[in-house]
């Protein structure tokens, strides 16, 4: 048995110290938002908080979480529902196309706004390239970012797009 | 029907061709399609109104419309959502004609029934020649020709997303269709309740309004009644200068459950309760082998497994856990039965394309277009040019690996997986578990990733054969190595080029044979540059991989070939690369604009840093014209794109957001291909097996990308999801060669600077 908090609940696993901590989340306790990617801490599509510190939980066995919190992005939400900047930056900026890796991301971006909570974007790129994004979002998440940690305005509901409208040529 | 007498504003050409093919698909397909389908006993729709709209005070007013009490709309769309954000777009489509404000909007997926196929979609992957009989579908057969289309593509189990083609073709022929029919269906059954004429009554906000009488009714009220309203024969929509939601960013109705981890990816579906168990599956290495025997002594000892399957061409363990099905999957010792490409590797499979493209010389293998004297005017060319070129295998490597959840009991099977092509993966479910198709239920997920590579079944079908094996549910996850080795993969390519130019530096002659046979057929095609004599072939080979349809499929290689070959035809011509092309480009007028769209962007010709260069490409796929420019950074040991311009013409952008959107995925998924991607080939298997080798590009190698839009053909819309790629590659290639004189005439361009 490995005792561990999850998102703030206590639980008791029964499993194989060895079992990594994305597939105990995921099976064990029916929480599927943290992704399955390459299982060799390549991608970060796994990323969840071990005591506040981004992990790949791909990696990382149960046995390392003894007695410690895991937040996953299931739970870092207010208890109301309220999304956190960094949820309501990706949806104005609309950062995720299939959304798959975006778990990992949010999770990333998450720690690297509390540890620098106005980074630089050399900062940025050195936090996040743990995490691919092979919708190619990159552009977006630096952009949330910024928005989330309150240096740019959001986008939110933009006007109307003013494109030449031309007749067709050809 | 007469030809738009009192329409006002006028019907545009495509509007008007449309609505005759849709009317007449509803009466010779009997009924069985889409939209202004009234729901009645005795009618495919009856029998959809359980499945999609079977909630208390729910109406289905035609197969893709349905509206609650709540009078929210639910559009229910034929395709998949793998993150092009095409349901969205076409959701606003029909929402804009029915006149409903998009707050009151929501996205529901058509299950997996061959009513929803979407006729509009099949026909651009259905093409000439696939109609039995009829090679050349002329004219005259046009009002039967969507119904023989609908026909055609349900035998195919064509319930497709791809080809850049939701907006285009199920959005515009489609959606809007049904929303207008859908707002006149609901206008006539306020007209006949209130006894007031349809024409003074007018729609807003999913609300009907009758100024005269002061009467007025939500949409969800007036729902049931305008259900049995015979369909209008020709719904009216909307000109250009009517749209209110088409053409604005309206923000994507998927975003919000993907932020919070509620979304529903393929790997997560499964039936309620304990019974779930976990496969992991190893396939044969080499196309074409078999399993010849496991030793499976060790992995049966180990903890959690259940079974240990030889499927013949998988090996298969069953566990309580997926972590402790692959641990013991490892453990296996497996042999393979013999083939006759054990012993082949990249640079023999290279040296076979080679001796093909010679066997075809410079007149021989299949032409593809032949126009002018190539051959002459090559002879007679005041500077000849000849180059070749070479492109890798690629992977699509989504971030979901591929999947499957399977429950077969009692003659049912149950599917939860993630597919471009629902009935195709539902009939090869079918297939594994024994069952017929309509005996199979597919549950409705995102797909993490689709590029193409979720267009075949066969994952669907190993997943029913171990379900039907195991007698319990199992969820089925391919590991990232068996993602990696088991794709359908872009194929690798080499091709040809001879040019000749004139005193002049003006092309006169184009020259092409490469291997493969191409999808689509026009992709190396260059019609729309002023070539007088051109000649394009093709010399088959024979593949050692699995091949498949990757992101912009042909257009990713040709793209890459042929503005290569342009550059290095300005080049030899002695002129700037931009102004080369756009004398190339003089009877092009859209290229023209979108060309000088993207120079203006980047400031062509201002001054770069020592050791930076630009590079130029203009690629026209799936019914878009798409020029990029790369900017490149050449003064450390490898190259880095600093920024990608890009301006589109994708005849109009339903969703301007959305466009840019893939425009910027398009460009770094082509990045990451050009820059860093290759599959090799080593004893018959694929060598690479996860991102360690076969390398994404990310955060911090990634451009800044700029995007501009032209609208320039709003009756004419191109796709969206693959037409930013093809530029990308040759964009960068020219940029290296402008930064430092070396021309890469292979990918990836890593490999040049390793």
């Amino acid at each position: 048995m490995v005792s561990i908090r999850v998102n703030g609940k206590p639980q008791e696993i029964d499993a194989d110290p060895a079992m990594p901590i994305l597939w105990v989340v995921r099976e064990k306790l029916a929480m599927t938002g943290t992704k399955f990617g390459c299982g060799i801490a390549q991608c970060g599509a796994c990323t969840v908080h071990l005591d506040g510190q981004p992990i790949r939980s791909c990696s990382t066995p149960i046995s390392a979480a003894e007695g410690k919190a895991i937040t996953t992005i299931e739970g870092i939400a207010a208890d109301d529902g309220t999304l956190t900047n960094v949820q309501q930056a990706w949806i104005s900026e609309q950062v995720p196309q299939c959304g798959y890796c975006q778990s990992g991301q949010i999770m990333s971006a998450t720690a690297l706004l509390r540890e620098t909570p106005q980074p630089t974007d050399e900062q940025i790129n050195a936090y996040m390239k743990g995490n691919v994004c092979r919708c190619g979002m990159y552009g977006r998440i630096r952009q949330a970012i910024k928005v989330a940690a309150g240096m740019e305005p959001a986008s939110g509901e933009a006007p109307a797009e003013q494109a030449s409208v031309e007749e067709a040529a050809t | 029907m007469s030809e738009g007498a009192d329409t006002k504003p006028p019907r545009s050409k495509a509007a008007k061709w449309t609505r005759r093919g849709f009317i007449g698909a509803g009466a010779l397909a009997g009924g069985a399609l889409i939209v202004g389908v009234a729901v009645r006993s005795g009618n495919p729709v009856g029998k959809l109104k359980p499945i999609v709209a079977g909630g208390e005070g729910e109406a289905l007013v035609n197969s893709w419309v349905k509206i609650g009490a709540d009078n929210l709309v639910t559009a229910i769309v034929p395709h998949c959502e793998m993150g092009q954000g095409a349901n969205s777009t076409i959701a606003q489509m029909l929402a804009d004609e029915m006149d409903v404000n998009w707050e009151n909007v929501r996205v529901m997926d058509a299950p997996a029934d061959g009513n929803y196929v979407s006729q509009h979609a099949a026909r651009l992957f259905v093409g000439p020649g696939t109609l039995p009989d009829k090679p050349n579908a002329v004219s005259f057969m046009e009002p039967t020709y969507d119904g023989l289309f609908t026909q055609v593509a349900k035998l195919a189990s064509a319930y497709i997303t791809g080809g850049s083609s939701s907006v285009r073709s199920t959005g515009q022929n489609g959606m809007r269709i049904a929303g207008a029919a859908a707002r006149e269906m609901l206008v006539a059954a306020a007209a006949q309740e209130w006894g007031v004429p349809a024409a003074e009554i007018t729609t807003e906000n999913a609300t009907l309004t009758h100024a005269k009488s002061g009467k007025s009714a939500l949409y969800s009220a007036m729902a049931a009644p305008a259900s049995e309203q015979d369909l209008p024969r020709a719904p009216k929509i909307k000109d250009i200068s009517e749209f209110k939601l088409m053409g604005t960013p309206a923000p994507r109705k998927d975003i919000p459950v993907k932020v919070d981890g509620t979304a529903m990816f393929g790997i997560d579906g499964g039936p309620d309760g304990s019974d779930l168990r976990y496969a992991a599956i190893k396939a044969c290495p080499v196309v074409g082998s078999q399993v010849a025997s496991i030793e499976t002594s060790a992995a049966q000892a180990m903890g959690g497994v259940l079974q240990i399957l030889n499927m013949g061409d998988f090996v298969a363990v069953i566990a309580d856990s997926y972590w402790q099905a692959q641990q013991a999957l490892g453990a296996i010792e497996t042999t393979y039965t013999k083939t006759e490409i054990d012993d082949l590797d990249s640079a023999q499979m290279f040296a076979n394309f080679a001796s093909a493209l010679d066997e075809a010389g410079d007149a021989g293998g299949n032409s593809k277009a032949d126009y002018g004297d190539a051959a002459g005017a090559f002879a007679d060319a005041a500077n000849k040019v000849e180059a070749e070129y070479q492109v890798p295998y690629l992977a699509h490597a989504t971030m979901e690996p591929m999947n499957c959840t399977a429950w077969v009991r009692d003659g049912k099977c149950d599917i939860w997986t993630g597919t471009q092509v629902p009935l195709m993966s539902r009939d090869g479910a079918a297939e594994g578990a024994g069952l017929d198709a309509d005996d199979v239920t597919m549950h409705s997920v995102f797909l993490g990733g689709g590029f193409g590579r979720r267009l075949t079944p066969e994952y669907t079908n190993q997943a029913a054969r171990l379900a039907k094996a195991a007698g319990y549910p199992i969820k089925m996850i391919w590991s990232r190595e068996e993602d990696t080795a088991q794709d359908f993969y872009r194929p690798a390519d080499i091709s040809r080029f001879t040019g000749g130019l004139d005193a002049e530096g003006k092309v006169v002659c184009w020259n092409n044979v490469h291997c493969t046979e191409d999808e689509p057929a026009e992709a190396p095609l260059v019609e729309f540059y002023d070539i007088a004599n051109v000649s394009v072939r093709t010399s088959e080979v024979e593949h050692p991989l699995r091949i498949g349809a990757w992101r912009s499929v042909a257009h990713s290689q040709h793209g890459f070939f042929v503005e290569s070959f342009v550059d290095e035809l300005a080049h030899a011509a002695g002129k700037d690369p931009f102004e080369f092309r756009r004398s190339l480009l003089a009877n092009s007028p859209r290229h023209l604009k979108v060309l000088e769209g993207v120079a203006k962007m980047a400031n062509w010709g201002g001054a770069l840093p020592e050791g930076h260069g630009r590079g130029i490409a203009i690629v026209r796929s799936f019914n878009s014209i798409v020029a990029e420019i790369a900017e490149v950074d050449m003064t450390g040991d490898k190259p880095r794109v600093t920024k990608v311009f890009c301006c589109v013409d994708a005849g109009f952008a339903m969703n301007p957001d959305g466009l840019k959107a893939q425009m910027e995925s398009g460009i770094i998924y082509g990045l990451s291909a050009a820059m860093h991607n290759e599959i090799t080939i080593k004893n018959g298997a694929v060598e690479q097996s996860n991102f360690h080798d076969y390398h994404m590009m990310r955060m911090d190698d990634a451009p800044e990308i700029a995007v501009e839009i032209i609208n320039g053909a709003p009756n004419n819309l191109g796709g969206a999801g693959e037409p930013g790629l093809p530029p990308a590659a040759p964009a960068l290639a020219n940029a290296v060669f402008a930064a430092t004189g070396k021309r890469i005439r292979s990918l990836p361009i890593a490999k040049h600077f390793s």
